[in-house]
């Protein structure tokens, strides 16, 4: 199948290692994969700050970038929600809606296109640890996807998945909230991170890269033992554990 | 900035950072999801419940005309007087002058969010009258002098300790840390009241229009005893309150309860329709009931927003709100807290003034999926957001710098120029040591949180090496 990556800008430029690893499990179960080189981002920003009409011509190049794609996969449940959920409201009135309307149905957050797509639960992946997910807001309550991301690290070789206290709790991101409002997004990202060591999980892993962003900054900040990982970051690993642990080990955990 | 949202980041901050607030928050809303949980349980189809919760209101708020005049017809036809009170202050004066003319000297009331939003009591105080909250949450909170934390559970951020504490000082001879104890005191103290009282101020969950009456639910029967022991009854609601009919409360009375508390129904559930008539035993010589406006009007006229005017008031937003549940119930400065009150209150107080509350959140949306009348409501407070950019709301750095933005998104080359030289400039910058000081360009992230990692390259640029073709 032929699949158009959307790798959302702050990805592209802070988080590469979730593009390469999402491109790469998407090869590994068959899926020719393009990047279009011209896709910047999708306007969820200054949609979300209230600057619809900045985010509007945003959205109307997304459209026109992305038209002709089968599949679009992005490894944010928050970047798909702006295009499939937003899009619609955002280009009303546009040349462009029409299009952007029929494109939301081909755009699929990671998990949801392994799962409702292709049916790929099992990716072949190893990782030997254990590690809690967090609920990601916009793939949990805009894309309702709850069982899907689950189901496929339940299908990770060696991966123990423990659930989290709170797990569907906002993580406290939320873009500009977490600067405008840094205290309180802080202290919900501080609950969060408690959370994972509750649970005693050595990773937590989420479908979302903005999340794990700033859960991570509050876990190093804490010195904390636990480490995220995207979603595809998991899946991308294949190698058995004994070679690969000392590289994803987090420190301080018994190896 | 304006002057509220000064208060609202100083009061975040210093709430965020209490750690004990957040234990007795978590503890208290814990127990009502369970309860809510268990109480969802109850209904065959929850979801479906929902929907017709909300047909029953969009068809009252969309014919409000029609119903409410309907339902001044039925009161007024058994002796109720009905005042329409386009502002607070049309409302404060109309029971002040009621009052006085009535020669009242105590009052005994029960929980009304329309009498905080219009700050009836302290009116009623200016004039020289005792106003009994007759509410134990509200009783508590007024001891002390505070306004209600939670439109449901005024106290829900004291502990019985705090409450023991309280009492031993007001009320004088108690001196108990056991609840049953707290709550005879309490009881004993406010029968005085409802004994003495000339008047008693009820709210109104409903207002029935094919029958004429105001629903009053409560759990400790204390708008009853306030409705039928003094002289003159005085009911508040806000004009959003009218539904069709005596039947939808089949439906409303349960999800009511279900949604504030768990409860399958909550204990008191009163219907008046007017003063006693000549056959009855009880009930108060007149009857009066406020239909406060108070910008609801203009909020009816908004198509996109007309469904905040839904809202129940069960509080089952705030509870799921991250957002409440960190900065707490009074950090808002607003009659009405949490994700209701950010969307409502720019309507009831201006936007200007407002307009940082629909920013204060991370748009989870946990608020919309427990709404029992389903109102959208992360997605007004983007609207509201939306609303303060395209009516000039917004600072001038703020506006230039979505422009840049967008001219540097516009174009993948700009982009990747853009990206590249920032990425550059953190990593120049992080050497040097800035991270965490004033010359920190992350500042207020870098107070939270360890410096990102910042890769050397971009995905892009990896992209265009020829990565994943492995």
């Amino acid at each position: 199948m032929k699949v158009a990556l959307f790798i959302p800008c702050f990805v592209d430029q802070l988080m590469p290692d979730v593009g390469v690893d999402t491109a790469k499990v998407l090869r590994r179960i068959g899926c020719d994969v393009d990047f279009p080189m011209e896709q910047t981002c999708c306007g969820q920003p200054a949609f979300n700050a209230g600057y619809w009409n900045d985010a509007r011509p945003l959205g109307e190049r997304f459209v026109k970038i992305f038209r002709d794609a089968q599949a679009v996969v992005c490894p944010s449940g928050s970047c798909t929600t702006m295009v499939r959920n937003f899009y619609s409201e955002l280009l009303a009135g546009s040349a462009l809606h029409d299009e952007a309307v029929q494109l939301c149905q081909r755009v699929y957050e990671f998990s949801e296109f392994l799962v409702k797509v292709v049916n790929r639960l099992d990716v072949g992946a190893a990782f030997p640890h254990r590690v809690g997910y967090h609920d990601a807001c916009h793939a949990l309550r805009e894309l309702r996807l709850k069982q899907e991301p689950r189901e496929i690290l339940r299908r990770v070789r060696g991966l123990e998945l423990v659930e989290l206290p709170y797990c569907e709790d906002c993580c406290g991101f939320g873009g500009t909230f977490a600067v405008k409002f840094n205290t309180i997004s802080a202290a919900m990202g501080e609950a969060k991170a408690s959370s994972a060591s509750t649970a005693n999980a050595e990773f937590l892993t989420s479908t979302d890269p903005s999340c794990l962003l700033h859960i991570d900054g509050i876990l190093r900040r804490q010195n904390s033992r636990v480490r995220t990982l995207h979603l595809a970051n998991i899946l991308a690993r294949t190698e058995p554990a004994a070679e690969r642990s000392s590289e994803f080990a987090a420190p301080g955990t018994a190896q | 900035m304006s002057s509220a949202a000064a208060e609202f980041l100083r009061e975040a901050a210093t709430k965020s950072a209490d750690l004990a607030h957040r234990e007795i928050i978590r503890l208290g809303i814990d127990k009502y999801d369970e309860a809510a949980e268990r109480g969802r349980a109850r209904f065959s189809d929850w979801q479906a419940a929902r929907q017709r919760c909300q047909e029953i209101k969009w068809e009252a708020i969309n014919h409000q005309d029609r119903y409410l005049l309907q339902f001044e017809q039925q009161l007024t036809a058994r002796g109720g007087h009905v005042f329409w009170a386009e502002t607070g202050e049309d409302a404060r004066a109309y029971i002040t002058r009621l009052a006085q003319r009535c020669g009242v000297r105590t009052i005994a009331k029960s929980k009304s969010m329309v009498a905080e939003e219009i700050h009836l009591a302290a009116a009623l105080q200016k004039e020289g009258m005792q106003v009994f909250e007759t509410d134990l949450g509200e009783f508590i909170v007024q001891l002390r002098n505070e306004p209600p934390y939670h439109i449901v559970t005024p106290a829900m951020h004291l502990t019985r300790t705090d409450i023991s504490a309280l009492f031993k000082e007001k009320l004088g001879g108690v001196d108990s840390n056991d609840p049953q104890e707290l709550v005879g005191a309490a009881r004993r103290w406010l029968r005085q009241a409802f004994f003495a009282a000339e008047m008693g101020i009820t709210g109104a969950n409903f207002l029935v229009a094919d029958c004429g009456m105001i629903a009053v639910s409560t759990n400790e029967g204390n708008a009853d005893l306030g409705m039928s022991l003094p002289r003159i009854h005085v009911a508040l609601s806000g004009i959003e309150k009218v539904i069709p009919s005596l039947k939808d409360l089949a439906i409303l009375w349960p999800m009511l309860a279900t949604s504030g508390t768990g409860q399958p129904i909550t204990c008191y559930n009163t219907l008046i329709g007017g003063p006693r008539t000549s056959n009855e035993t009880d009930g108060p010589e007149e009857f009066h009931l406020i239909l406060l406006d108070n910008g609801r009007s203009e909020l009816l006229e908004d198509a996109e927003q007309r469904d905040v005017l839904h809202c129940i008031r069960c509080g089952a937003c705030l509870n799921a709100c991250p957002v409440f549940r960190t900065v707490g119930g009074h950090t808002y400065g607003t009659t009405y807290p949490g994700p209701i009150g950010s969307v409502l209150t720019p309507h009831l107080r201006g936007l200007d003034e407002y307009q940082h509350l629909s920013y204060a959140s991370s748009l989870c949306g946990a608020c919309t999926d427990v709404c029992p009348v389903k109102i959208d409501l992360h997605h007004h407070l983007l609207h509201n957001r939306r609303n303060a950019v395209n009516e000039a709301r917004r600072p001038w750095n703020e506006r230039l710098g979505f422009k840049l933005w967008r001219w540097t998104m516009m174009g993948a080359g700009r982009f990747t120029v853009a990206g590249a030289f920032g990425r550059g400039l953190l990593r120049v910058l992080y050497r040097l040591g800035v991270q965490g000081s004033a010359l920190d360009p992350l500042g207020p992230w870098a107070r939270f949180h360890a410096a990102p990692r910042i890769p050397a390259k971009s995905f892009r640029a990896l992209w265009r090496k020829g990565i994943g073709a492995d």
